[in-house]
């Protein structure tokens, strides 16, 4: 498992400029799926046919986007100006590598902030190493967007730190459970979903076409285990956790009931999940057409939206041991 | 139909008879009566047949409601109270004329002025803050609340008095550029030569959150759509220059991103790449602000590729705004050589 999500975090990637790591998933995923396409959106979505036709219609969400910084403007020095895509901080991206889609490096700074003036994005900008606009413009463009520059590295025996953690962990969890679904009885459709942290823009669409009877999202969620952070009751290293709600999406108790039980079965341990803020692809395909049943299955995360995202390899392990257990439950 | 006349027009969102009935009698003659209608939003849809078989199937969009006020109830003194309709900053509001209700008949519009205490009874405190829409008012001249409201009962919609007006050089000054620009277009592109069937989309109520739209991409779930739209330049006083989103006279400006949504990066590049070919004059949005059509056009149904092209007007969303004759036509150029050019909108 770690090979693979070193592998998918290494990939650019950020909201609205997915195509990158759809290429990666797409070679991971050749040959062991019946069908593949990609959508107007930009989303990947493969398919493994059930063997019952009167079988469900099962729907797996993972996102391949990650937050970014969208240049708006050039410095006549040669400093590029930025605006936020997704929910990036500013104080995480005080003085961090970054870099873009063509292999552009840069820093991304904050200049000195006036007093009883708040950081905001407009103190931040990115040095490239270029001495004037024209140098700047003839590797950048207006719209391209900075990401955190690769970084993916252990932490002690099963933990694992990376940018992008969210949602590549999740997209590594997909590809492994395609990969050893075995002619399931229902249909399972992996949908590797785009701008997701621009508000799930990519799950819509492809739900609406997709038309699941169940709709699964995988995402990192927030944790409550280090110093002064206490919300949501996630810790790192517990096992998958379970969504109960949050701002997005209140998911379908019976499904709620059907991962635990599902969870319980193959051995694995568990965690209710109430998160007091964010939301993932459950929200959009729960509103598709007439209404979606809809769960999440999330990872634990610490140090979300950061340049150094958390996750503990044996909560992975849980989430992929409970999602097989659940797609040949029923 | 020229800009002059459908900026006179007045259409507040939700309220846009005047502007539809110009539009449908306008698609009505270019492509006749059977291939254009009106869905239960009130957009208007004209159709037509593209001459490449197997292109993209486009859609084509530009709003025709403009913000303005509707009155809500009256003083007992017979002054109109009234709610924005649309994104409007109450600090253009006051002392502006407006029109009240629209014509109708023989029936003419109310003169109004938009009114707040007098600087006179204003204390100091009240000098510095900024009066909300709430403690404004219209004044039609009415004695009482009867006379007020049997001339102006609620619901009925106000607009800003502003005559359009040829300003500076190649410059135009009136109400509603936002987005009566992108209507006066969509008309001149109703002789296109087009590659992919194409609908041409006059939408509603977009200025209260895109929602004539919804309905519309549903019904034709095209598969490129290109909103034409009027966008903020915040070129002018003391802005510093990396801060102005894009500039009038400088050309039609290619959105990478707004709040509603991200352009398809292929598509986004086409754009720009038929702009150099055909030596029209572009800029790029410089800011990730402001919403229109395309985010839910991009999203309806099981998705489209989707780019907006923007006129960039000075003072939107106020009773004046300023835009470039120029930058109108590199619109409709571009927007043009899309249409007759490519078939399969980048995929």
């Amino acid at each position: 498992m770690y090979e693979l999500i070193e592998k998918l975090v290494n990939v650019y990637g950020a909201a609205g400029r997915e195509s990158a790591v759809a290429d990666t998933l797409e070679t991971l995923l050749k040959g062991h799926v019946d069908d593949m396409r990609r959508d107007a959106m930009g989303n990947l979505i493969v398919q493994k046919r059930g063997s019952d036709p009167q079988g469900k219609r099962v729907m797996l969400s993972a996102h391949m986007d990650h937050i970014g910084f969208v240049v708006v403007a050039v410095e006549k020095e040669g400093f590029l100006r930025v605006m936020p895509v997704g929910g990036v901080g500013v104080e995480s991206g005080r003085t961090r590598h970054v870099y873009f889609q063509h292999g552009v490096h840069g820093v991304i700074v904050q200049q000195p902030v006036p007093q009883g003036e708040t950081p905001a994005m407009r103190h931040l900008f990115i040095d490239i190493g270029a001495a004037s606009d024209e140098e700047a413009l003839a590797r950048v463009s207006l719209g391209d967007v900075a990401v955190y520059a690769n970084d993916c590295f252990r932490l002690g025996e099963h933990r694992v730190a990376a940018p992008a953690m969210d949602d590549r962990v999740a997209c590594a969890l997909l590809v492994s459970v395609l990969l050893a679904l075995d002619q399931p009885r229902h249909t399972v459709i992996g949908v590797f979903s785009t701008q997701e942290e621009v508000g799930c823009r990519g799950a819509k669409t492809a739900a609406y076409a997709v038309e699941p009877d169940v709709g699964i999202a995988l995402d990192v969620t927030a944790h409550g285990d280090t110093p002064e952070t206490k919300l949501p009751a996630v810790k790192l290293g517990q096992g998958a956790a379970v969504k109960i709600m949050d701002r997005g999406s209140i998911s379908n108790p019976e499904v709620v009931q059907e991962l635990l039980a599902a969870g319980e079965r193959a051995g694995v341990k568990t965690q209710r999940e109430v998160l007091p803020f964010g939301g993932t692809d459950a929200g959009a395909m729960q509103l598709t057409r007439s209404g979606v049943r809809v769960g999440t299955v999330s990872i634990p995360c610490r140090y979300v939206h950061s340049a150094c995202e958390v996750i503990d390899l044996r909560d992975v392990e849980a989430a992929r041991a409970l999602l097989l257990e659940y797609l040949t439950s029923f | 139909m020229d800009l002059k006349q459908l900026c006179e027009l007045p259409g507040i969102s939700g309220r846009e008879e005047p502007v539809r009935r110009a539009i449908l009698e306008a698609c009505a003659q270019r492509l006749g009566r059977e291939n254009v209608s009106v869905d239960r939003m009130g957009n208007v849809v004209a159709r037509k047949p593209g001459r490449v078989p197997g292109a993209a199937r486009v859609m084509l969009c530009a709003h025709m409601d403009e913000v303005g006020l509707m009155v809500i109830s009256a003083t007992d003194d017979g002054l109109l109270r009234v709610r924005a309709i649309g994104g409007i900053d109450p600090r253009v509001l006051v002392s502006k004329r407006v029109k009240v209700g629209y014509p109708a008949g023989g029936a003419q519009p109310l003169n109004g002025v938009i009114g707040a205490m007098a600087i006179h009874q204003q204390t100091a405190e009240d000098r510095k803050r900024v009066l909300p829409i709430d403690q404004l008012y219209v004044d039609i001249g009415a004695k009482d609340n009867d006379e007020a409201l049997s001339k102006a009962p609620e619901g009925t919609p106000i607009y800003f008095d502003t005559p359009f007006s040829e300003f500076g050089e190649g410059l135009y000054l009136a109400r509603a550029l936002d987005d009566r620009v992108g209507c006066y277009n969509l008309l001149r592109l109703l002789d296109a030569d087009v590659c992919g069937d194409t609908a041409f989309v006059f939408t509603c109520q977009e200025e209260v959150g895109c929602r004539g739209a919804t309905g519309a991409a549903f019904a034709l779930a095209p598969e490129v759509a290109l909103v034409l739209e009027g966008t903020t330049a915040n070129d002018a006083g003391d802005v510093p220059a990396s801060q102005h989103v894009c500039c009038v006279g400088q050309g039609v400006a290619v959105s990478f991103m707004d709040n509603a949504s991200i352009a398809q990066p292929e598509l986004f590049g086409r754009m720009l790449a038929l702009a150099r070919t055909h030596g029209i004059a572009h800029q790029v949005k410089r800011s990730v602000s402001g919403g229109n059509d395309s985010g839910p056009v991009q999203r309806a149904h099981s998705g489209a590729r989707t780019c907006v092209l923007s006129v960039p007007c000075r003072y939107i969303h106020s009773p004046s705004s300023v835009c470039a004759a120029a930058d109108v036509d590199a619109q409709y150029d571009l927007a043009r050589a899309f249409l007759e050019n490519e078939t399969g909108g980048a995929r």
